[in-house]
């Protein structure tokens, strides 16, 4: 074992720790603030086991995507629904949190006998290409995977379409808005009222919790 | 360096995120499970790509598109729980039985 097989060693039990423990917080803290900043961990952990697998491009796609939009939507999601509310307990509830984590740790007994046992073609190690990623990368978008490519692309715009929908505001009827009230350059959106705890709406236990 | 270390840690953070997925009753925490498990299975795409198929990576290509589609399906899920949250005033999976029955 030379100086760099040593290092990929080192920096791969140190991913490898930095990854699962953060996991391990994102799904155990009580916070979900801690959660989601640990979440950023977990990303930019696995970034780096990208770049021990000589992933250049997807390393920085992770990073990008992951940790700077898909990470601070979540931030987002958590301030906007900022509530400290008190789960009302359920009863029997701890027999079914250690039945999901026996099943779970089954689960990953099962996977990595069955990952030790398999013999794997080449477990030598990873070689490494003489192009650059991003050139393959690119070749393969544009000759063999332009379908699903293009089709990738309509997905993220009916994404971006569907998320604006479902979280705007209800729509007033049309019969309602009179042009002569309505001032200009605005969306004809009910009007954004503070929410009146009725009768209805009382019977629910997370609100009365508060 | 052999493949099957990053095979073990990926199987581990799956693991991880079923646990969250059916544990948690937060709906946020759900959805950041249900991220965990997206990177499981690139961890996975990617340790197979570079150990299997170093000439022509396929498997970065797919792991682009499994990151595309997390993209989206993070800004609708979200979505979703503002929606429901302005409705029904709380994030308890528990209480999300609109359409049990």
């Amino acid at each position: 074992m030379n100086l760099a097989e040593g290092v990929q060693i080192v920096s791969l039990g140190l991913l490898g720790l930095m990854m699962i423990s953060a996991a391990l917080g994102v799904v155990l803290l009580q916070n979900i603030v801690y959660s989601a900043f640990l979440l950023g961990g977990v990303l930019i952990s696995v970034a780096g086991l990208y770049l021990l697998l000589n992933a250049d491009f997807v390393a920085a796609a992770q990073v990008l995507i992951y940790v700077g939009a898909v990470n601070v939507i979540i931030l987002f999601a958590v301030m906007l629904v900022n509530k400290q509310e008190e789960f009302r307990p359920v009863p029997k509830q701890w027999i079914r949190q250690g039945s999901t984590a026996l099943v779970c740790f089954g689960l990953f007994a099962l996977l990595s006998t069955m990952v030790f046992q398999t013999p794997w073609f080449s477990s030598t190690g990873a070689t490494v290409t003489t192009t650059s990623t991003t050139v393959l990368i690119g070749e393969h978008f544009f000759s063999d995977y332009l379908l699903p490519f293009e089709l990738a692309s309509i997905l993220l715009l009916m994404a971006l379409v569907g998320a604006i929908v479902l979280a705007r505001r209800e729509l007033l009827p049309e019969e309602i808005i009179s042009p002569a009230q309505q001032p200009a350059l605005t969306l004809p959106e009910r009007p954004r009222q503070p929410l009146v705890i009725s009768s209805g709406t009382s019977s629910s236990p997370g609100s009365t919790a508060e | 360096m052999q493949l099957q270390y990053f095979l073990v840690l990926a199987a581990a953070l799956f693991s991880i995120g079923i646990y969250g997925l059916i544990a948690s009753r937060n709906a946020v925490r759900v959805l950041m499970s249900i991220e965990l498990m997206l990177n499981a299975v690139n961890i996975n795409l990617m340790a197979f790509s570079s150990f299997l198929d170093s000439e022509e990576i396929k498997g970065q290509v797919f792991t682009v598109f499994v990151i595309t589609i997390a993209a989206a399906e993070a800004a609708v899920g979200l979505a979703i729980v503002l929606s429901i949250y302005r409705n029904r005033d709380t994030v308890d999976m528990e209480q999300f039985n609109l359409l049990k029955w």
